[in-house]
């Protein structure tokens, strides 16, 4: 198996956990930090397949490359924004829960909608 | 040997996004996240991507894992109730289903990719010597694909001018980030005095070297943001007021002075972004250098946030 082969599969291990956190975590901020692994999933499944398209003497397409650093530099900055969001929600009304009724709920409740 | 290692990393990265996924708490998953960070810059030069892994390591690992780890540390008390609010089991099994299947639908594609891979670095070789610069990345970012960078910049100040409008009124135009109480003889303070000088040095040399071996702005305008939070974080400096116009102006100098060659482009060379036959590398080191204040400044005030003290007019 080729290093680019591997990471491939790694790669789309990676969206598939961070999408489960993403569903699953009720916590905004886990939800921020579920999104972050998916990107970087999606930023390694890229980074792989320029991997593949080595010639001309380059380690790799460095087209997808230079794609791959802008990509990282917007997600940050939205990664920034989605938390700028999130402690100014928490400043207005100390709690941070994302779901449409009444913050306390009971344990069994489903989120599911 | 590289495959034994090569496994390891995969495990390891594999490892660390499932602690940052399933962890107890979000302090402790955003320390994960930066671990995994800078593991994935590994993979990136296991990858051939020196550029990237620069990326990866300054902005990816780095920047988003302060910023995270200081939310996790201000919301820590949201996180009782949040745990309250966990899905019922039949919502985690149908995320789980999902999720394997997105997982397994990547992984066959992964194994479908074409042979001969597709690819465009001949079509860049062919093409960078009229560019004059020796590093394809940066001859793709500013002369293939410059426009693609263009709006990159100004993603990042529309990102900032939304961070920014997150402030309530009565703080407008004040300082961002809590006041930092300065302990002059303290650790953080020796640190803050001592490394700022060798990280612009590093940073602005990252960013020099850019033009032909692995570098460039981004990469060196991270390094030295990270310097100057690091005073900031000592109490050295404070931040500046968002109102003030020196601020202001150096946020848009360099998208500015971006689209101003693009537009002598246009009048000279014909199209927009376009650099007339002899001037590339010019043009070239002439974006960069008004990119680097613009993209420190930026990627700076965006991990402090938005203004939290008034600033008295």
């Amino acid at each position: 198996m080729t290093a680019a082969t591997l990471f491939g599969m790694c790669a789309a291990v990676l969206i598939g956990v961070g999408l489960y956190g993403l569903i699953v975590n009720p916590h905004p901020l886990r939800k921020i930090l579920a999104f972050n692994v998916v990107g970087s999933g999606v930023f390694l499944l890229f980074g792989a397949i320029a991997r593949r398209g080595a010639a001309a003497g380059m380690g790799g397409d460095p087209v997808p490359q230079a794609l791959l650093i802008t990509g990282i530099v917007v997600a940050f900055s939205a990664t920034a924004l989605a938390v700028a969001l999130l402690l100014r929600l928490f400043e207005e009304s100390g709690s941070v829960t994302l779901s449409s009724d009444a913050p306390a709920r009971s344990g069994n409740d489903t989120g599911a909608d | 040997m590289i495959e034994v290692l090569n496994l390891g990393l995969a495990a390891l990265i594999l490892g660390l996004a499932v602690w940052t996924v399933f962890a107890r708490e979000a302090p402790a998953a955003a320390v994960g996240f930066i671990v995994y960070g800078l593991l994935l810059t590994l993979v990136w030069l296991q990858l051939q991507g020196i550029d990237v892994a620069l990326t990866e390591a300054a902005i990816g690992g780095g920047l988003t894992g302060v910023l995270l780890i200081s939310a996790a540390v201000r919301l820590r008390r949201t996180e009782a109730a949040a745990r309250a609010e966990r899905p019922s089991t039949a919502t985690r099994w149908l995320a789980a289903a999902l999720s394997a299947a997105v997982t397994g639908a990547l992984a066959l594609c992964v194994i479908a990719l074409p042979e001969p891979a597709p690819t465009l670095a001949p079509e860049v070789l062919a093409n960078i010597a009229v560019t004059e610069v020796g590093n394809p990345i940066t001859a793709v970012l500013l002369a293939f694909r410059a426009m693609d960078t263009l709006l990159e910049a100004i993603v990042l100040v529309f990102a900032l001018i939304g961070v920014w409008s997150l402030a309530p009124d009565r703080v407008w135009g004040g300082r961002p980030g809590p006041l930092q109480p300065a302990d002059p003889n303290g650790m953080l303070a020796y640190v803050a005095r001592v490394l700022p000088p060798i990280g612009i040095v590093a940073g602005t040399y990252i960013f020099w070297i850019g033009a032909d071996h692995p570098g460039g702005k981004f990469q060196g305008a991270t390094i030295l943001a990270a310097m100057w939070l690091l005073v900031m974080m000592a109490g050295l400096a404070d931040a500046p007021p968002i109102s003030r116009s020196w601020v202001r102006w150096l946020l848009v100098a360099g998208p500015l002075a971006f689209i101003a060659i693009g537009i002598v482009g246009a009048v000279t060379a014909g199209a927009f972004l376009a650099y007339p036959q002899g001037f590339a590398k010019p043009l070239i080191l002439a974006i960069e250098f008004a990119l680097m204040p613009t993209l420190t400044l930026v990627l700076g005030l965006m991990l402090l946030g938005a203004p939290q003290r008034s600033e008295p007019p």
